[in-house]
């Protein structure tokens, strides 16, 4: 029944815990905004850093808030309203459990953060060894990983609650995707955690004297891989089940939805090999093992990208359109909570090619550790996934809230996500060109000694900080409607839309709820792609290495 | 489950799109051989200065091998040894480099040498210099404060 469905709330004590973490995310998207625009203005050769504070300080804020902090906060708060919303309201249980999550991490992040800014901590968010931080930083981010998995228990601990109260039935949608990829990510991060607990830890505390570089290198990688997905999917979640209500649609396989996911729980860990290409020590056929599972998680983005159409069509037609585009008429350009994570859905095009681009091995060794790579993830995360996470948030905070989004809000939306798509054009384009011609990403501004081809990158630099400038303008535009939505927006009722599926549509196969089925075959993929390399790595270990602290 | 006619051919056509890459890289790899550099050979970081061939930084010129040169690098923070070197136009050279601190990048701009330099690893990658000019090697991967000031020179000369 649609007008019950429309009308259910999140109950006010899930809400706020979904707004704690959207608190968080939405400051780690300020101070993190600010630190990418100094980045730019530097590296453009134009502008330099006062009291002396450090180039690589400014790119580890950076890196941490945005990619881990801001991310994983706001995928948390996104879920927790999600499951709240069609699974049913958190058991008191599952709320503290949440809570106690939500402390954890931002304990963890206070820890990080605070031995970042007193610059015990310049290691950038990849910390790779033998750069060796403080090891509060290392306790920090283990607190992150942590607090974040007691979060996702508080989420799989709702769905099992609906899951008993119906056998038999397949569990909400949304609440499913959420749970695929609070799995997903629980499975990825155990790699991140023994980097961190069996080797970073106990080395910067003196208890060890050595760490196995390689062997750092793709436990962080076994993560590394997975956490764009665990990015990715809250952005594909809003993609299937809230965009097809917000345009008067229906969702076009709820089946298909499903098996998209799961491929992409099969898919997305075994491959971390695609970022280690042109390293030592790893087997060449292992390498291209991986990179043929890395193909094979581009078959449930193509089948996200088809039901994207499908949906928008059969919406259009539904509504009158003619002709063969006729229906792109009828879509509802003018509604951010479409047309925002739209600008996102298409950048995602380019993004998946490029994404195809490097993980081709002798492709990747023109662009590895380019700045080409630095303007992929920000077409994929700071473009599809950021603006999808904007759209949402255009109607799930003021849901949250009991606010309204109004006409002026929702145009400054329109104009905030047109701000984003220009900024991101002149940064991440000029960023991708430069890359072709050899410049290096996570570098401050150089001539290296004069040498000519160096300077061919500058005016590169220069729209860089162009666009990274119409970018921060979009930060400061977001923030301005975060706040609003949050604390000024006139009282009301504002939707949480959950599309449903077509009337006709047949009944979703049960084997698509079959954890153990697909948890153990994401493991068998696992072990395949990883066991025999890794005996390699360990049985042929040149010495450890000691700490360096090079900053 | 039912798939739409539609996009069972999208799906085709896409997953003939990918074998087609994949053949691709696999064909190039392995029975062209431009494999990505991936050196099993170890060496012990803190000795590599008495380790053949690091001992010796720079051109060589070998005899009865697959390639005419060897070109020796040695890492670490912030520089290269040699900081410039310069190589016959057509030389087929063997570039070999390990690191002696942290993890260095060895990328020579505008070719497709391209790897990574990890303590303990030594790195190969064999190539012909066939254009004349000079190529800036940049450090690209982080390695600490001077990080962008991290670069070497190679001169292609007839």
């Amino acid at each position: 029944m649609p007008s019950i469905n429309s009308t259910i709330k999140v109950d006010s004590r899930d809400a706020k815990l979904s707004m704690a973490h959207f608190y968080v995310a939405f400051a780690a998207l300020a101070i993190g905004g600010l630190m990418g625009l100094l980045q730019t203005l530097v590296r453009s050769g134009k502008f330099e850093l006062p009291g002396g504070i450090g180039y690589y300080q400014v790119l580890t804020v950076h890196g941490v808030l945005l990619g881990l902090v801001l991310t994983t906060f706001f995928i948390m708060g996104f879920q927790h309203a999600a499951v709240s919303r069609t699974a049913g309201t958190h058991s008191d249980k599952a709320r503290l459990t949440g809570w106690i999550g939500f402390w954890v991490m931002t304990l963890g992040t206070v820890m990080a953060a605070a031995m970042v800014l007193m610059n015990k901590a310049t290691v950038l968010y990849t910390f790779y060894a033998p750069l060796q931080a403080h090891w509060i930083f290392y306790l920090g981010l283990t607190f992150v990983v942590v607090g974040s998995w007691i979060d996702g228990i508080a989420q799989i601990m709702t769905y099992a609650k609906w899951k008993k109260n119906n056998p038999g039935k397949p569990g909400p949608l949304l609440s499913f995707m959420a749970v695929i990829n609070t799995v997903l990510w629980i499975i990825c991060t155990i790699g991140v955690a023994a980097e961190v607990l069996f080797q970073l830890l106990p080395w910067s505390l003196g208890l060890i004297d050595r760490v196995d570089v390689l062997v750092s290198r793709t436990l962080f990688w076994y993560f590394g891989h997975p956490l764009v997905y665990f990015w990715l999917l809250p952005a594909y979640m809003a993609w299937y089940v809230v965009i097809p209500k917000v345009i008067g649609g229906k969702i076009f396989s709820d089946s298909l939805a499903r098996l998209s996911f799961i491929l992409f729980l099969l898919f997305s860990i075994p491959v971390g090999f695609h970022h280690q290409l042109t390293e030592p020590g790893i087997d060449p056929a292992w390498k291209f093992i991986q990179v043929i599972l890395t193909f094979l998680v581009i078959i449930p983005s193509l089948m996200t990208a088809f039901a994207m159409f499908a949906t928008f069509e059969s919406a259009g037609r539904a509504k009158g359109a003619k002709g063969m585009f006729g229906w792109v008429k009828k879509l509802p350009w003018n509604d951010a909570r479409f047309t925002v994570p739209f600008i996102g859905m298409a950048a995602f095009i380019p993004a998946g090619a490029g994404g195809i681009i490097n993980a081709s091995n002798q492709m990747d060794q023109v662009v590895h550790n380019t700045i080409w790579i630095t303007g992929h993830f920000h077409l994929t995360l700071a473009t599809s996934v950021v603006l999808t996470f904007f759209g949402i948030s255009y109607w799930l905070i003021p849901h949250l809230t009991g606010r309204k989004l109004t006409k002026k809000m929702n145009k400054l939306a329109l104009i905030q996500a047109w701000v984003w798509f220009i900024g991101m054009a002149f940064m991440s384009g000029s960023m991708h060109a430069e890359g072709l011609l050899g410049a290096p990403r996570r570098s401050a501004f150089s001539t290296y000694m004069g040498a000519k081809q160096a300077a061919e990158w500058i005016p590169y630099q220069i729209a860089q900080a162009v666009g990274g400038t119409i970018l921060f303008i979009g930060i400061i535009l977001i923030l301005i409607i975060f706040i609003n939505l949050a604390f000024f927006a006139p009282k009301g009722e504002e939707e949480f839309p959950v599309g449903e599926q077509a009337e006709n549509a047949e009944a979703t196969p049960m084997v698509l709820e079959n954890w153990k089925l697909w948890i153990g075959i994401s493991i068998v993929l696992i072990l395949f792609a990883y066991t025999i390399p890794f005996i390699d790595m360990i049985q042929n270990a040149p010495i450890g290495s000691k700490g360096f602290k090079t900053w | 489950m039912h798939m739409h006619k539609l996009e069972k051919i999208w799906l085709i056509f896409g997953l003939a799109a990918l074998i087609v890459f994949l053949s691709t890289i696999g064909v190039s790899a392995f029975y062209l051989g431009n494999k990505p550099p991936s050196c099993l050979t170890t060496v012990d970081p803190e000795k590599v200065d008495q380790t053949a061939p690091f001992n010796k930084p720079g051109l060589h010129k070998v005899e009865g091998k697959d390639w005419d040169y060897e070109l020796v690098f040695v890492a670490q923070a912030f520089a290269y040894t040699p900081t410039q070197v310069t190589v016959p136009l057509g030389a087929k050279v063997k570039v070999i480099a390990t690191t002696k601190d942290v993890v260095h990048g060895l990328e020579v701009a505008g070719t497709n040498i391209n790897m990574m330099l990890e303590p303990g690893y030594v790195s190969e990658y064999t190539t012909t210099f066939d254009k004349e000019g000079e190529y800036l090697i940049v450090c690209n991967e982080y390695c600490g404060t001077g990080h962008h000031l991290m670069s070497s020179k190679i001169e292609v000369k007839k």
